[in-house]
């Protein structure tokens, strides 16, 4: 079924190499446009790379840097408002940056698959995974018979795929659904596949397994794959080739281990450098750094040893799960955790998505109600609280979320968001409240002239800014940070991180955070609390959990960050 | 799913003795005597109106009326109205024409109006689009009984392509203009939500990973925008059914159909509570039978939704 194209005549002008061997994909000055109410916007320009058969190669950049643009173009699937404006798309010497939609349908599916990044969202939810892996198949002329479809399935590591077959999307894990995608992406042994972000959906552990498996079968099929991603560690140990794109050009491009060791650009090496890895030391706070490290480790701990802000003991949470008919079974979301919170520290809580870890954060805020076990803040017991002393200590601790696009009222600009925990809580009259906002402003680095702008108006860096800001204004004692930098591009997490950091030191702050991502807590943490499955398995110092786990399972998710190996010192790997 | 089934039809029991007992006692508090109006400016004797009155249980307090019209429910007879015709006749009567031009309607606003909001949903900005958005305004903008007028005197006399009035012998040839006007402000709305709805799904990630599978552009059309997209569509079908049986006492009125909304019309002239409580309950009966088909069809267009755990 590929053989047509090997007939086309363009091919002999693209074969000018003296190696003999085509590229299959080179993508040659690529410009590519969008039109939007403000007028027309370059979204790519001047893009070039190279694809050889059976090569892997990962373009790296933020969001918005134009990265998965290029890819989508690649495969004919720009939005409707975006065009390619310059440049050739040559597969195998056809230049399709141009080619009729017809064209496009015969060479989607078995020439160029693609395997998308959200797996909650790419699968259609009223359609079986059978369905919808049979219909790749018939599309594309392939035998489409239910052994055939389960072949595919158990092929992408789905067991008992002929039962799986017969199940909808939402009856799936993330992990399972990306499998179904990779199975549909790779079911008509397409030559080029394009794997968008193909697993920053999912936790680390499941992300190797994915990626593993995702290697073992392209190099099987001898399938090109051209990566996307935001992670250069994983680019890195993907990838054959790395190409960084930097608002919509290609800045760097070489192969990955030498693009790694001796970035050139300097977006590169500010890449490089920010990228978090269990090479990196705990991120010390700006006034601190010109001190000696051996002062800096040691006063720190020893006088605040006595004076837990936060002492968790015993923790329980249990969830009725209906099952029908009244009936219902309990869930432990958490199950007996105990910790202590040192004051002016850093303490992580790591897991796995349903590893109970915000669930505790939310008990902490008093959100939701302990089953059983006490939670203390300043040694008096917080479920006994009554609604005045509660309101009181809502002051004290305040939370910082996730999604910085969520988070805050888009109603509200950024003035009234800031000021509306001084209100609530009748602090100060309205002149001393505005100087406060001002205050504020400048201690997380934001423009006075943001005060009067709303949250869609702000970069995703600039709103967590704004959330921090919201948290400060009641000069808490504690802040909750729930995956407070996992939705930032690395370098805007680098920076909020180090906000973070100076914060702690000038002000005293005590922070709980909760991620997945370990490599932030080696940046910011002091002392980890690693959970699965709502226990707690693992507890210590960051230095110690970090270099010696005693854990399987913190041995498995330290083994699961991406790049972790490559990006230690050369001396060392 | 037999369990969900059921379940629902037992939900009716409540509903049904919830909305019979408000409407029994608002006509029960209606002012002005149903008795004395049948006589109009004439004054009966004593006599007359005291047996009108425990015939037909007027005397009685109301709890005890409605208990009556209860027993009679449920031994299958409904009495007879004030002017002595069985009630059951006259809704055997009325509800096969309204069913009729009720299912007209809905035939008419699903087809007609799902196929051009997927077109223009499919185009949006297009010339298709923004003329049936402005269509689509103006229909709703106008009130139903100008239509009807405009429609009758257009299609009806002038064009003479249907007849202008129904009359006593409704068929479906008869009733599609009634049909086309009543179902023509509903048929606005399911154009419009449609078209929102595609256009909205036109961009989901599925969609797109329909597309980079290789489909064509007709199938990742029918199969992964058009399904997905008449889940909400179907809610509003489903509700707007209910409103088509009982509601329809304008068109009914203007081309002279035989109906529901006649029948009912007369009898609250009347105040003839068990006349209302009995076209009432039938109505409950089809909104509750109505929202339990939605509701299946619901669970075959999203298998997320599941009714048996």
């Amino acid at each position: 079924m590929r053989d047509n194209e090997m007939t086309t005549p363009e091919i002999r002008i693209a074969e000018a190499g003296t190696t003999g061997i085509r590229p299959l994909l080179e993508i040659r000055d690529l410009a590519i446009t969008f039109k939007t109410s403000g007028g027309e916007v370059q979204a790519v320009r001047d893009a070039h790379l190279t694809i050889m058969p059976g090569e892997t190669v990962a373009i790296v950049g933020e969001s918005g840097s134009g990265k998965s643009t290029t890819a989508l173009a690649a495969i004919g699937l720009l939005p409707s408002n975006g065009r390619v404006s310059g440049g050739q798309i040559l597969l195998d010497g056809e230049d399709i940056a141009h080619a009729p939609e017809k064209r496009m349908i015969e060479l989607r599916g078995n020439t160029i698959g693609m395997v998308p990044q959200d797996p909650m969202s790419n699968l259609n939810p009223v359609w079986k995974i059978g369905y919808q892996v049979r219909e790749t198949l018939r599309a594309n002329g392939q035998p489409n018979g239910p052994d055939d479809v389960a072949k595919v399935l158990s092929q992408a590591g789905l067991p008992d795929a002929h039962r799986r077959a017969g199940q909808y999307p939402h009856e799936f894990s993330g992990g399972m659904r990306q499998r179904a995608l990779i199975a549909i992406g790779l079911s008509c042994q397409p030559r080029l596949l394009i794997a968008d972000e193909p697993t920053s959906a999912l936790d680390v552990t499941v992300q190797r397994q994915i990626l593993d498996h995702l290697d073992t079968m392209t190099t099987e099929l001898g399938t090109s794959v051209l990566l996307i991603t935001h992670d250069l560690g994983l680019a890195a140990e993907r990838a054959d080739k790395v190409v960084v794109m930097y608002q919509g050009r290609v800045v760097e491009a070489g192969p990955s281990l030498e693009l790694l060791r001796n970035p050139r650009h300097p977006y590169t090496k500010r890449l490089v450098e920010s990228a978090p890895s269990l090479a990196s030391r705990r991120i010390q706070a700006a006034k601190e750094q010109g001190v000696e490290t051996a002062d800096l480790l040691a006063p720190a701990a020893e006088p605040a040893a006595a004076d837990n802000v936060l002492q968790i003991q015993d923790l329980r949470k249990v969830y009725k799960l209906r099952q029908g008919l009244g009936k219902s079974s309990d869930f432990a979301a958490v199950d007996g955790v105990s910790f202590d919170v040192k004051r002016g520290t850093t303490t992580a809580i790591v897991g796995e998505s349903g590893s109970g870890k915000s669930t505790v954060a939310k008990m902490v805020l008093q959100l939701e109600k302990p089953t059983d076990g006490r939670i203390l803040f300043d040694g008096v017991d917080t479920s006994v609280l009554k609604p005045a002393d509660l309101f009181k200590f809502r002051r004290r601790v305040q939370p910082i979320f996730q999604d910085p696009y969520g988070s805050l009222d888009p109603m509200y600009n950024i003035y009234r968001t800031i000021e509306e925990p001084l209100r609530v809580h009748k602090i100060g009259d309205k002149a001393s409240r505005e100087k406060k906002v001002r205050e504020l402003l400048d201690q997380v680095a934001l423009p006075q002239s943001a005060m009067q702008r709303y949250p869609n108006e702000l970069s995703g860096g600039q709103r967590q800014r704004v959330a921090i800001a919201r948290a400060l204004a009641l000069d808490p004692e504690v802040i909750i940070c729930d995956e407070a930098v996992s939705a930032l591009d690395v370098l805007v997490q680098a920076q909020v991180l180090n906000l973070l950091a100076d914060l702690q030191a000038n002000l005293g702050l005590t922070y709980l955070f909760i991620t997945h991502d370990l490599a932030v807590v080696r940046q910011i943490a002091d002392h980890v609390c690693v959970m699965e499955k709502g226990r707690l398995v693992e507890t210590g110092s960051t230095d110690d959990v970090f270099e010696s786990p005693r854990q399987d399972y913190t041995k498995a998710l330290l083994n699961a960050i991406p790049g972790a190996k490559l990006m230690l010192p050369p001396e060392v790997a | 799913m037999v369990r969900f089934i059921l379940r629902r039809l037992l939900q009716v029991i409540p509903v049904f003795l919830g909305t019979t007992l408000l409407v029994y006692y608002m006509v029960f508090a209606l002012p002005g005597d149903p008795i004395a109006a049948l006589f109009g400016d004439r004054q009966p004797p004593q006599a007359v109106i005291d047996t009108l009155r425990s015939q037909y249980h007027l005397d009685e307090p109301f709890w005890v009326q409605y208990g009556i019209f209860l027993k009679n429910l449920f031994t299958f007879n409904l009495g007879n109205d004030f002017t002595g015709q069985p009630i059951a006749a006259a809704l055997a009567r009325v509800f096969p024409v309204t069913a009729m031009l009720a299912i007209e309607a809905l035939a008419i606003q699903a087809i007609f109006g799902v196929a051009f909001g997927v077109f223009a949903g499919l185009r949006r900005g297009g010339w298709f689009d923004s003329t049936v958005l402005v269509a689509s305004l103006v229909v709703i903008a106008v009130p139903t009984f100008v239509l009807g007028f405009v429609f009758q005197l257009v299609f009806g006399v002038q064009l003479g392509w249907a007849k202008p009035t129904v009359g006593a012998n409704a068929d479906w040839g008869s009733l599609l203009l009634p049909a086309v006007v009543l179902g023509l402000v509903s048929f606005a709305y399911v154009l419009r939500l449609t078209r929102t709805s595609v256009s909205e799904n036109m961009n989901a990630d599925y969609v797109r990973t329909a597309t980079a599978k290789g489909l064509s552009r007709p199938r990742v059309v029918l199969a992964h925008i058009l399904r997905n997209s008449l889940i909400p569509v179907v809610t509003y079908l489903g509700a707007n059914l209910g409103g088509l049986m009982g509601g329809a006492i304008v068109t009914e009125g203007i081309f002279n159909v035989p109906g529901v909304g006649n029948k009912l019309y007369q009898a609250v002239l009347r105040s003839e509570g068990p006349t209302i409580v009995s076209i009432v309950s039938v109505l409950v009966l089809v909104f509750v039978v109505a929202n339990l088909l939605v509701d299946l069809l619901y669970a075959w267009l999203d298998p997320r939704i599941r009714y048996d755990q």
